[in-house]
């Protein structure tokens, strides 16, 4: 009780739990932990520079102002492109990682690079399908009633299908309300 | 060659796309034979990490065979099966230089805050994944590992992360003889961790989640006790009342960013993306431990600032410890408990889905349908 100096009683001995649970105790002593102490010297990583070469930048490439330089070695993935590459530079060039404006910029870039590249993808010979993206056709085959029942994230499940549909639904109304807008324009 | 494709929040699907090149010295292209999907390319999935581009392909947890290696390369050769750290390290820089592989100074220039990571957006590195047919490896010296021949295709993808990252949460959660260990989240990286608290000395292990499929496996797998937390009007005191009111002498957060259990948070930290993820199981961590005790976070958080309780956690006088784990350091010792039979890492395995079905098998996991726990990614199977 924690009333008193005494820890509560456990239900079981070391020596039943050893006899119970393959490998119990067999990491008992900190020293067989790999991870202790958690900084050592010394450890053969397989490397063989003190700096490695630098990879070669064959367009700019966006990097954290808390860096001194380009590291060595970075992904080559994506580069930037279009409005939300514009705002994901103007993050990595004006607020350093210590400020939510860099985090909450990228992120409003991630929502501008998806209705960016869903328009994009409806100028190519394979438009974005949301039904077959989502993964929504396994629902039928995986037992969708009998996996979702008494769990208590299915509430805010709800909500998943607005985040998804939301944009595509907000899109459609600012497209209709433009051309509305323009053919009005274009009438008078 | 075929790779997942993402393609916005919840959209994803599989593209042609050129395979990859060498692109420094040490670099490696592996062909890839087993992926995995892990709890936290959910949040990718989910559009929770910043910088998360349109185009780009998820997958930190894969094994393959060596395709082609850059001229300095000295370790491995074509040919080679391979498994491969979900770190990518380059060995030598200040952190490297003291075990800190997981926050290599030299592989992100998008952040200084966390290092480098397949496909895990551009926030740690921009490096696509190997949830495709074939992925770059930088620093080909340094971090893969030609698998043992005793060592089973599944048993090394998990160890990739999942499998590590337990074993490094139970570690630094300190655990002394007859500690009582609670552990949040009955996922891979729970199982795992529960699993590894065993092997430390503890005296109880407690898993607590809401899913009844992962409890039952936590109590086969694990050797744990459960508690499944929707069945007590509050976690906290149930914990409180389970430990003679002591509380946990370690707590680990297995969970991460997208915890359930408290609308509010759930839905600025998930939904909105306010935070940097919905700290609920951290939060409870913190009010289920005992004063003086320790709470090691395993599960994933992005880097936005979050509503956690740091106030109790100072006047406990806790133990706050936290990392993303070196995969590498922990791996000879790993091998030496797979190889004693004290871990078997595929055991929770539920789900093996044919690349060209990585939408449905994205969707399955998140929504946890058919009581998938962990699914692998297999190239070529369709």
């Amino acid at each position: 009780m924690p009333y008193t100096a005494d820890k509560p009683p456990l239900p079981e001995t070391s020596e039943q739990l050893r006899a119970r649970i393959p490998g119990w105790g067999a990491d008992l002593d900190p020293a067989d932990r790999p991870s202790y102490p958690r900084e050592v010297r010394g450890l053969e990583t397989g490397a063989h520079w003190d700096l490695p070469e630098q990879q070669q930048e064959h367009q700019p490439r966006e990097r954290s102002m808390e860096h001194a330089r380009l590291t060595p070695v970075f992904g080559t993935s994506v580069p930037l492109k279009g409005l939300s590459g514009a705002v994901r530079r103007f993050a990595y060039q004006r607020f350093s990682e210590g400020r939510a404006a860099h985090w909450l910029l990228l992120i409003a870039a991630d929502r501008v690079d998806a209705v960016e590249s869903h328009l994009a993808s409806f100028a190519t010979l394979r438009p974005d399908n949301p039904v077959t993206e989502t993964g929504v056709l396994a629902e039928p085959s995986h037992h969708p009633l009998r996996s979702r029942a008494g769990r208590v994230d299915v509430r805010h499940q709800v909500l998943d299908p607005i985040v998804v549909v939301g944009p595509w639904v907000l899109g459609g109304v600012v497209i209709y309300r433009g051309v509305r807008a323009a053919v009005r324009r274009a009438r008078s | 060659m075929r790779a997942m494709v993402y393609r916005g929040p919840y959209k994803i699907r599989v593209e042609e796309k050129d395979i990859p090149r060498i692109e420094h010295p040490n670099d490696a292209i592996v062909r890839v034979t087993t992926a995995a999907i892990c709890g936290s390319d959910l949040h990718l999935y989910h559009g929770l990490m910043p910088d998360t581009r349109v185009g780009s392909t998820f997958g930190h947890e894969f094994v393959g065979v060596v395709h082609d290696v850059g001229p300095s390369v000295r370790n491995l050769a074509v040919g080679d099966r391979v498994m491969v750290p979900f770190n990518i390290y380059c060995g030598t820089c200040f952190f490297c230089a003291r075990g800190l592989y997981s926050n290599c100074h030299n592989v992100n220039p998008n952040a200084t805050a966390v290092g480098g990571i397949y496909g895990y957006s551009h926030t740690t590195g921009g490096y696509d994944g190997g949830q495709a047919e074939y992925v770059r490896v930088p620093f080909a010296d340094v971090g893969p590992t030609i698998v043992p021949d005793w060592m089973d295709e599944e048993d090394a993808v998990l160890c990739t992360d999942a499998l590590a990252t337990g074993y490094f949460g139970a570690q630094l959660a300190d655990i002394v003889e007859g500690d009582v260990v609670v552990v949040f989240g009955a996922g891979p990286v729970g199982l795992f961790a529960a699993r590894s608290a065993w092997l430390m000395g503890a005296g109880r292990v407690i898993v607590v989640d809401h899913l009844d499929d992962r409890l039952e496996m936590a109590r086969t797998f694990a050797y744990a006790e459960t508690v499944n937390f929707t069945q007590h009007k509050d976690i906290v005191v149930e914990m409180k009342r389970t430990t003679g009111w002591l509380g946990a002498d370690r707590v680990i957060d297995a969970v991460g960013a997208e915890a359930d259990g408290n609308l509010l948070q759930h839905v600025t930290g998930v939904q909105l993306k306010l935070q940097g993820g919905s700290p609920i199981a951290l939060n409870w961590a913190i009010d289920s431990v005992r004063k003086g005790g320790t709470v090691s976070v395993m599960g994933a958080y992005g880097p936005l600032f979050n509503a956690v309780k740091f106030g109790d956690a100072l006047n406990k006088g806790l133990t706050l410890r936290m990392n993303q784990a070196p995969v590498k350091r922990q791996w000879p010792r790993l091998f030496e408990h797979m190889r004693s039979g004290y871990l078997k890492p595929n055991d929770i395995v539920t789900h093996r889905i044919p690349l060209e079905h990585i939408a449905e098998g994205y969707h399955i996991f998140s929504a946890k349908l058919d009581g998938c726990i962990k699914p692998l990614v297999v190239p070529g199977a369709a």
